[in-house]
């Protein structure tokens, strides 16, 4: 039973291509990658007009006030309401905007953004792209972004445009290297850049009890702590959302964007956030493995949607939580201290492999990033955190 | 190999590189580049390569392009029309196009068709780079460490005095 | 009918061709550093190309070598655009023919 329910995705998508037996085979393949695609973008879409709700009414939780609860049942339907805005509105083309860059700059943005999604395994067998090199393929297609960024910046033809896109260019590249070397760990221990594999690495419970995810070990904690920072980063998220600060420079990159065009901004972002916290997931987490043995009989793509929806909300926690960072305190913040703590624990995994990957690997692997983050907190001086700011301006 | 994705992918590359080495504006220019790489990079999967057309699209298109548009960004002021084509250098490429081509038509031995091969995995170039290829690894960490040192000491800014 | 190694040699040289007709008829400093990239993928381009139309293509020797190249390329890129940036802050121009102060 448990295995039926597991399953029944797959064989659903199986019975609708039994349907096609006397094809030839290139169709097959295509009406295969076509399913994949369209339940893809079924599920993701519907994530993105719950989370887009969802996210408001927690933040009014935080803030102590309702959050939107006038359109439809616990205003449920807002997203709807939402949408109906966005496509009526006009679309704005400035008089002296780079036409051609301006229009191609939300279509990429949102392609990059979903084919990123193609490679995470959502349960037992249910990774829509399978590839040898998938964690690769993320991180090639997730550096395309900036470009789509920068063509957004440059095309309206707007000085906070620009700014904004230099900004949001400045911060993903600074934080895309912690966010590849906190990967580097666990490649090294499940030997392997395909998801489906470094998934099947973390499965069985140490003594039955604790499940073997990489963020149980030291090195895999501290790793995911960092990549989680970088994920907020490269997603531009609060605290890090300096390249939109509506209080400095209007909206960033999408100052000069109203309509569907805008609306496609705000969903390539909300998407790119699914993308980065379901790496997360399969990487750190476990993917689609539950957490305690006796709950296995739980369909996996339920626990690995659980476990989005957990980083989702913490993301949605911090924004409701932290106030912005400055942009000066970000890039010191990745050069500083990202950079060696994601090499420390490359460093830590290695300690912990070469001491026999039990108790004598975990206190080895905790001690050495023990002794950097001491030597680094010294080094750092944190106790002029709130130095006044050294202004350098470029020509 | 699929001929028809070959057909469409080098009809993309070659239109791409035209209008990277044609188009007046060099913004447009740049990213006209961008999708030329894109396309190579979609060779090197036909031909089974993945991860070096991955490699491609990655260091391209996350780095040379990014950091071209920022050069662009940086000497804006500079970006005047660019006078026509240089009707000797337009001269000289087509006869270097004419010429290869001669050579590559000519020659039997490269008119084969692909033998079977066992893919080539991620695993196994990671092996090869930490055993045989494991020198040459270290000198372009070396390369790379001295050209990020070299741009840094190039474009910093000189002290006033 | 399979593509043959010829078809990848002829698009190799089409790109290597217009990379030339790039670098040797922009005055611009970064047309002429794009036709240089584009040069080094054509080049990319053939040793992928050989290695898997070759009779050893059970070594990985070809994609090692795309592999170091396009290294080289990142390299070569990087300082290329921090040599263009530095120009242009000297002499407030990236156009190549008015850099000759050396003339003698």
């Amino acid at each position: 039973m448990s295995k039926f329910a597991d399953q029944i995705f797959v064989n659903a998508k199986q019975w609708l291509l039994s349907w096609l037996t006397t094809a030839p085979g290139w169709l097959v393949q295509i009406a295969s990658a076509l399913l994949n695609i369209c339940t893809l973008l079924a599920v993701f879409l519907t994530m993105f007009a719950l989370m887009s709700v969802l996210e408001r009414k927690i933040l009014g939780r935080i803030q102590n006030r309702y959050g939107p609860n006038r359109v439809g049942p616990f205003g449920l339907l807002q997203p709807v309401a939402d949408g109906i805005k966005m496509l009526i509105k006009e679309d704005i083309v400035p008089a002296r905007a780079d036409k051609v860059v301006h229009f191609l700059a939300p279509i990429l943005i949102a392609a990059t953004a979903i084919l990123a999604l193609g490679i995470i395994p959502y349960g037992r067998n249910m990774t829509p792209f399978t590839i040898d090199g998938g964690i690769l393929f993320f991180f090639a297609i997730g550096s395309t972004t900036e470009l789509a960024i920068f063509m957004a910046g440059w095309g309206s033809n707007n000085k906070f445009s620009i700014l904004g896109a230099m900004r949001a260019i400045a911060q993903m590249i600074s934080y895309e290297l912690p966010l590849i070397i906190t990967v580097l760990p666990v490649v090294m221990i499940a030997g392997s850049l395909t998801p489906d594999r470094i998934v099947a690495a973390q499965a069985g419970y140490t003594l039955g009890v604790v499940p073997r995810w990489f963020a149980f070990t030291p090195w895999g904690a501290t790793a995911f702590l960092l990549f989680f920072i970088s994920g907020l980063v490269e997603s531009n998220r609060t605290p890090f959302d300096v390249p939109e600060g509506e209080s400095e420079i209007v909206a960033g990159h999408m100052t000069e964007y109203s309509g569907f065009k805008y609306a496609t901004f705000f969903m390539a972002e909300y998407i790119g956030m699914f993308a980065i916290t379901g790496l997360g997931a399969t990487l750190f987490l476990g993917g689609w493995h539950s957490p305690v043995q006796a709950l296995e009989f739980i369909p996996s793509y339920v626990w690995f949607f659980a476990k989005l929806s957990a980083l989702l909300f913490v993301y949605v926690w911090l924004r409701g939580t932290l106030p912005r960072t400055r942009i000066d305190q970000i890039m010191n913040f990745a050069w500083k201290f990202m950079l060696p703590m994601s090499f420390t624990c490359v460093i830590a995994t290695a300690v912990w492999h070469y001491a026999g990957r039990g108790l004598r690997g975990w206190l080895w692997s905790l001690a050495v990033i023990a002794i950097v983050y001491t030597v680094l907190s010294m080094l750092l001086d944190t106790q002029r955190k709130f130095a006044p700011r050294v202004y350098r301006f470029a020509e | 190999m699929n001929s028809a994705a070959f057909v469409l992918i080098a009809i993309l590359i070659l239109a791409a590189a035209l209008a990277a080495a044609t188009l007046q504006k060099l913004m447009h220019a740049t990213l006209s580049f961008a999708v030329a790489l894109v396309g190579v990079a979609a060779l090197f999967f036909l031909m089974g390569a993945e991860f070096v057309g991955l490699v491609l699209v990655f260091v391209y298109i996350g780095a040379v392009a990014v950091l071209i548009v920022f050069t662009i960004l940086l000497t804006r002021r500079d970006v005047g029309k660019d006078q026509g084509v240089n009707w000797l250098g337009a001269l000289l490429a087509i006869a270097v196009f004419g010429g290869l081509t001669w050579a590559v038509l000519k020659t039997q031995s490269v008119a084969i068709a692909a033998p079977h091969i066992r893919a080539l995995t991620v695993k196994r170039i990671g092996e090869a780079l930490m055993t045989s290829y494991v020198w040459p690894l270290q000198c372009v960490g070396l390369l790379l460490t001295a050209a990020l040192i070299g741009a840094l000491v190039l474009v910093i800014e000189e002290k006033r005095n | 009918m399979t593509p043959t190694l010829q078809c990848f040699l002829i698009v190799s040289a089409g790109l290597f061709s217009i990379g030339l007709l790039a670098a040797l008829s922009r005055r611009h400093a970064i047309f002429i550093l794009i036709g240089i990239e584009m040069m080094l993928a054509a080049a990319n381009l053939n040793f992928i190309a050989f290695w898997r139309f070759g009779p050893q293509s059970q070594l990985p020797t070809g994609v090692m070598i795309a592999i170091f190249s396009i290294a080289i390329a990142a390299a070569e890129a990087a300082v290329g655009l921090a040599l263009v940036i530095a120009i242009y802050r000297h002499y407030r121009t990236t156009n190549v023919d008015h850099l000759d102060q050396l003339k003698g």
